[in-house]
This record gives structure tokens, C-alpha cells and sequence, in this order.
């Protein structure tokens, strides 16, 4: 197992690689980013304070250097935990995330368990009632959900929330909870404030996931060991899910490792409409004023996720399905 | 199996028919697609949006989507009624007039229907010029106020009083033709790097599958909003619109080159391409003449069932404000206007062009699985 997760990582290093050298050609890319303009307005100051943070900057990001070496110097820098620094915020690009990745991080968990919840026992049941009304009136409304865009459903929500029934939404807490400490009645607040964002992010992993389950457990109720279950006179109840549904959930393992990533990325547009504290507003406003060491790293930060989930999901298949040969 | 077997057992019964029922690949394939109730509707609402939105938008739309109604800015939509106050029927539509009142606690303005106006509806009334198809001089409009003397604003008018349905139309010329447009040159890429890569494999094959693999290593919508932020602030409005179209396709043809490869390396195997190698055909002919009509209708259906992701990545990020940005119109510049809560509390019809949004990706989605079902039989899903 240890040299089977050992040779997955080491297969990973030259995409990693890859992966740095566009991160960084893309933080480079556009013209007249944040940086460029400070620097003008720094030389524009002139005064020896300004040549000072000058210097700073110049040493820092390698300026005066070819491209590839400040490749050099960013990437190197990358692996020890210094990402950069953001001149809009004027602080370091590692904080501003490490501030936000906290409720994403919640965001997202929050919403893979919901989409696991609704998803697994709804796909069992359309499976089980297959072609019946139930079946039919789940498929189709995953149909919807899988076709609907996350942020026109959460401007749908919203519109729906605000004016029909009148209730607050966005962000994540209520004022009045913004600043203030931790406490039973603030998490309650939260919660209160989470439902809606993790409905619109997961709606379409939901279905995803729902049609996976059904499909699967078909395949597997047709398959011969079920008939043999069944003639040897078990319940009903014990052949679905003591016999069938160990097998059929098994590739469901594999989505579940790329969904967190997906999440974290899909999650972008969503916290924008619903005015949330995670990395996605961060991301949008750092791709706006071009403080491009704060996209850069977002979005290598994402990427990574990607590249984990999938390992992840790799090591949890082979870990549930012993049929899965490691080598 | 059994459906082979099933259909096996019919031309020996009546074999000298079959074959001129059957007809070739193609015509077995259009009847099959024909079976799917689902699909030809996708496909009828597919052209039908098409021919509104991209080939006669001007003529669709009751007004120019620039032109400024300076009385009824942030007006809700208008009620077409057939029967007035008085019971009255009459066989011509007609709306009701507006009129503005301003609360004097909160300073809003709010319209109320007037109902001593009426201002009847007519068909193929003379309004906004426009050049049909880019130069013919032309004035009529499908619908539109019949004297003139009104307004018909069914889905509202904006906050500068731009009527809402014009500007939804036009802005689906956009909309649509960048998911069109940029899936085909994702299919070019895709298809063509994709063969290679399946046909030559060795190091064609490893280059071209590392080269997706970066490309699908990064999360596509942020992905898609890095390079379309990257897009210089000082192009032209048609600069701007190449640009976003490109940056579609080039990080949507990764997933296409690899199902044309996988297929490839499948065909590849297959008798017909050796008994071509062996008779000396060159590259070029056994990959144009043999393997890619063999993928040609698997290309076709991925290809469809890409289009939506497109129309849904120009909408966000036009909804962002990082696409094409105003005064060019798209479903997503409209939708951001109605991005903050406030304006979804007093003027929630700026919503309405998430409508054809919806539409549209459900029509292409229905198209695409009633072509696959259609181009394979035996694959389920």
C-alpha cells in the first residue's frame, strides 16, 4: 500500500511541475497587473521611501531577473509557504488565504455531506422502484439540477427567499454575529445562513452522484450473485443492501475524492452571489484589479486540491475494493 | 446480446426488403433519432432559438436593445389582455398605459398600470430601423405598439429603460453562436490531436496526453476566469469576443481529444484499417478516409453535449464581469445587472434571461443524448 501511494506521488511531480510553470506563466500574462502599476507609482513618489519598498520588490520577486529565473524565485519560495503578496490588500498572500480557507473548507464538507445524505438513499430508491412514478419524478429532477448553472439557481434562490417569503440571505452570518465570539447562538446563526449555499453548490453533485447510485446498483441487481441471493430466500432488504449495494457504492469512493476539489472550485460564482467569506470572492476581486500573485496562488491552491482529491480517491478505492490490484 | 440476436432473426424471414429499408448508416441513424420523442424536441427548440437569436434577432425583438424608453426606466413587465376593465373583448392585444408614482416615505419610484390607456398590440408594425442581416434597410418588427404612440414592454424595461425581451434576444446572438463557435474549434483541435495521438501513438500519444492532463489538472472555471481576466482592457468589443471565444475552446478541447483518441486506438485495431495499411495507403488517407468517419458521429455527440457548458461558461463570466463586458449583450452581461439582492427585491424581471439560459442547455442535452442513443444503439446510458 505505502509504495503503491509512493509511486501514485512520484507519477504526480512532473505534472506538478507543469501545473507551477502555467500558474506562473498566467500570473505573468496579463498586461498592466497590479504590481506594474504600483511600481510606476512607487518611481512616480520617487522619495527614498518609495525606493526603499522599490528595492524590496525588486529583490523579492526578482524583478530585474529573465523570466525563468523568477520563475525560480517564485516557485521556490511557493514550497516553503511564502505565496507572494497581494498589493491590493498590501499584506501577504498567505494570510489573506489561510483567513478564508477555513469557511471554504466548511463550505465544502457541509456540502458533500448533504449531497451524500440526500444522494445515496434517493439513488437507491429510483433503483429499486425503477421506471416507476418515483423513479421517473427523481431522474427528472436530477435532470434539472445536473442542467441548472450553480448561480442561477442561487439568484433563483435568492429572488425566491427575498421576496416571496422575506427572509435574509447572503453571507454568513447575520450582523450582529459578524464580530462576535464563538458561542452556541452564533454557530446556530451559521447554520441558519448555510443551508442555502450548500443547496445551490451541491444540488448538481447531488444528482450527479444520485444517477451514479442508481445506475450502479441496477447493473449490480442484474448481476447473477444477487439472483443466487435471492433464490437462496433472503429478504428483500438483505439482497439490496447486505449484497448489492457494498459493490455497486465502490466507484462512488472515486467521485467523492475529486467532488471536495470540485466544490471548492464550483463554489467561486456562488459565494460571489451569496456574498460569502470564502476564497471565491477573494479570487474574482484578486482576477479584477489583477493582483495577480493572489490568483496565481488561488488558483494553484485549487489545482493541488484537484490533484490530492484524485489521489485520494485512488487510495480509498483500492482500501474499500480488494479486487483492485495496487501494482 | 439479445438485441442482436432479435434483430439477427429478422432477414431471414424477409431478406431481400431489409435492405432497402434499412438504407445506410446515415438514414438508420436519422430514423432512430426520429424514434426519440425527447430529442426532436431538443432539436426543434435548438433551431428555433437559433433562428430568433442569431438569424433574425431584429426583427424577433419589439425594439432596438439600445434604444432608451426616458418614461419607463426600471418598469416592470406589461400584461397583455384581451379583455379591458369594462369586460369588453377585443380580438387585438393591447396592454395598459403606466404611470409613475414615487412613494414619499422611501423616495421609490414605482409604475402602476393606467387603465384609461390602452395601447393595442399589432403584428408586423414599423418601429426601430434595423439592417436585416447586416444591410438590408428594414423597420418591421414581429410585435410591437400598433399606432406607435405606446409602449410594449413584456418582460420590463431595465435601469435606463432598455426594453428587457429586445435586449434578451440580441443578447443571445452572442450567447449563442460563443458556444457554437467555440465548440467548433475545440472539435477542430481536439479532433485532429486526438487522432494523431490515438493512430501514431509512442511519443505524439505521450505529448498530447500530458498536454490534456495539465489542462484538465486545473479546475475549468477558475481556469476559464484567469485567462479571460488576462484579456487587455483596451480591445475592441469584437477583439474581446474572439478572445473569450478562444479561451472557451482551448481549455474545453482537452476532454475531446481524449474520447477521440480512445475511440481511435480502438478502430485502429479493426481489420478494414490493416486491409488499408496493407494496401498501401498513406497516413494521411487512413486517417481522413477510414478512422475519422469511424469517431465521426461519437464527435458529433460529444461535441453537442459540449455546447452547453459553453453557453453556461460565457454566461458566468459575463455574469462575473470578466466576459464580454457592455455595450456588447449576452445572457450573462444582462444577468449582471441582477446580481446584487437589491436589484432582485425591486426589479426581479432582469432574472428573466436566465430563462433562455435554462433553455438552452436543457434543448442541447436533450439533442445530445437523443443523437447518441441514435449514433450507438448498443450503448446504454
Amino acid at each position: 500500500m505505502l509504495s503503491f501511494i509512493f509511486r501514485r506521488v512520484v507519477q504526480m511531480a512532473p505534472l506538478l511541475f507543469l501545473i507551477s510553470v502555467v500558474s506562473f506563466v498566467l500570473i505573468n500574462l496579463p498586461p498592466g497587473d497590479y504590481l506594474t502599476i504600483k511600481i510606476a507609482e512607487l518611481e512616480a513618489r520617487g522619495d527614498s521611501g518609495a525606493q526603499f519598498i522599490l528595492g524590496q520588490y525588486r529583490e523579492r520577486f526578482g524583478l530585474d531577473l529573465p523570466i525563468w529565473q523568477q520563475y525560480w524565485i517564485w516557485i521556490s519560495h511557493f514550497v516553503t509557504g511564502d505565496f507572494g503578496r497581494s498589493f491590493e490588500y498590501e499584506r501577504e498572500v498567505g494570510t489573506l488565504i489561510w483567513e478564508r480557507m477555513g469557511f471554504s473548507v466548511l463550505l465544502s464538507l457541509s456540502t458533500m455531506l448533504f449531497a451524500w445524505l440526500v444522494a445515496i438513499p434517493a439513488g437507491i430508491f429510483a433503483a429499486t422502484h425503477q421506471y416507476r412514478l418515483g423513479d421517473n419524478l427523481l431522474s427528472f429532477v436530477a435532470f434539472l439540477g445536473l442542467a441548472l448553472p450553480n448561480f442561477l439557481l442561487a439568484l433563483l434562490l435568492m429572488y425566491l427567499s427575498v421576496v416571496v417569503f422575506g427572509w435574509s440571505v447572503g453571507g454568513l452570518f447575520s450582523p450582529e454575529y459578524l464580530d462576535a465570539a464563538w458561542s452556541p447562538a452564533k454557530f446556530v446563526d451559521l447554520l441558519k445562513h448555510l443551508w442555502v449555499p450548500v443547496v445551490v453548490i451541491g444540488t448538481a453533485g447531488t444528482a450527479g452522484l444520485m444517477r451514479l447510485m442508481r445506475g450502479n446498483l441496477l447493473d449490480v441487481l442484474r448481476q447473477q450473485y444477487v439472483t443466487t441471493a435471492r433464490a437462496k430466500g433472503l429478504p428483500e432488504g438483505k439482497v439490496v443492501y447486505k449484497h448489492a449495494l457494498r459493490v455497486a457504492i465502490n466507484p462512488l469512493i472515486s467521485v467523492a475524492g475529486t467532488m471536495f476539489p470540485a466544490i471548492i472550485a464550483g463554489e467561486v460564482i456562488t459565494s460571489v452571489v451569496l456574498n460569502l467569506p470564502t476564497i471565491g470572492p477573494l479570487f474574482l476581486r484578486a482576477l479584477q484589479v489583477q493582483d495577480m500573485y493572489l490568483a496565481g496562488a488561488i488558483l494553484m491552491f485549487m489545482s493541488l486540491f484537484l490533484m490530492l482529491g484524485n489521489l485520494l480517491a485512488d487510495i480509498g478505492l483500492a482500501l474499500a475494493d480488494p479486487r483492485i490490484k495496487l501494482s | 446480446m439479445s438485441v442482436a440476436q432479435s434483430e439477427g432473426d429478422v432477414p431471414q424471414v424477409k431478406a431481400p426488403a431489409r435492405r432497402n429499408a434499412d438504407g445506410t448508416y446515415w438514414s438508420q441513424t436519422r430514423r432512430r433519432f426520429m424514434r426519440s420523442r425527447v430529442g426532436v424536441a431538443g432539436a426543434v427548440v435548438v433551431l428555433v432559438l437559433y433562428l430568433i437569436c442569431l438569424i433574425l434577432p431584429e426583427f424577433f425583438a419589439p425594439y432596438d436593445p439600445e434604444s432608451k424608453n426616458a418614461q419607463y426606466f426600471g418598469g416592470p413587465p406589461q400584461v397583455v389582455r384581451f379583455v379591458d376593465d369594462e369586460g369588453q373583448l377585443s380580438i387585438q392585444p393591447f396592454v395598459y398605459g403606466v404611470a409613475r408614482k414615487i412613494d414619499p416615505k422611501t423616495m421609490q419610484r414605482t409604475f402602476a398600470e393606467d387603465r384609461s390607456v390602452h395601447y393595442p398590440i399589432g403584428f408586423f408594425v414599423r418601429g426601430d430601423a434595423y439592417k436585416l442581416f447586416g444591410f438590408i434597410p428594414a423597420d418591421i418588427h414581429l410585435f410591437g405598439s400598433a399606432d406607435g404612440k405606446g409602449h410594449v414592454n413584456l418582460l420590463g424595461t431595465d435601469r435606463i429603460g432598455r426594453d428587457v425581451l429586445s435586449r434578451m434576444i440580441h443578447g443571445g446572438r452572442l450567447s449563442l453562436s460563443m458556444g457554437l463557435i467555440g465548440v467548433s474549434i475545440s472539435l477542430i483541435l481536439g479532433a485532429v490531436l486526438g487522432t494523431v495521438a490515438g493512430y501514431f501513438g509512442g511519443v505524439t500519444d505521450n505529448v498530447v496526453m500530458r498536454a490534456t492532463e495539465v489542462l484538465m489538472a486545473f479546475p475549468t472555471l477558475p481556469l476559464w476566469m484567469t485567462l479571460a481576466a488576462a484579456v487587455p482592457p483596451d480591445w475592441s468589443p469584437t477583439a474581446v469576443y474572439i478572445g473569450i471565444t478562444a479561451i472557451l475552446a482551448l481549455v474545453a478541447w482537452g476532454t475531446l481529444a481524449r474520447e477521440v483518441r480512445g475511440k481511435v486506438l480502438a478502430l485502429r485495431e479493426e481489420e478494414y484499417v490493416l486491409a488499408g495499411r496493407v494496401m498501401g495507403a498513406s497516413h494521411a488517407r487512413l486517417i481522413f478516409r477510414h478512422l475519422l468517419p469511424g469517431c465521426f458521429s461519437h464527435i458529433i455527440v460529444v461535441a453537442t453535449l459540449a455546447i452547453p457548458s459553453m453557453i453556461i461558461a460565457e454566461t458566468a463570466l459575463g455574469f462575473l464581469g470578466l466576459g464580454v463586458k457592455p455595450p456588447m449583450i449576452s445572457w450573462g452581461v444582462m444577468l449582471n445587472e441582477a446580481q446584487n439582492i437589491r436589484s432582485i427585491a425591486h426589479t426581479p424581471w432582469l432574472l428573466f434571461p436566465a430563462i433562455p439560459v435554462i433553455v438552452s442547455i436543457l434543448a442541447f442535452n436533450f439533442l445530445g443524448d437523443g443523437m447518441r442513443d441514435a449514433a450507438d444503439p448498443q450503448s446504454e446510458l
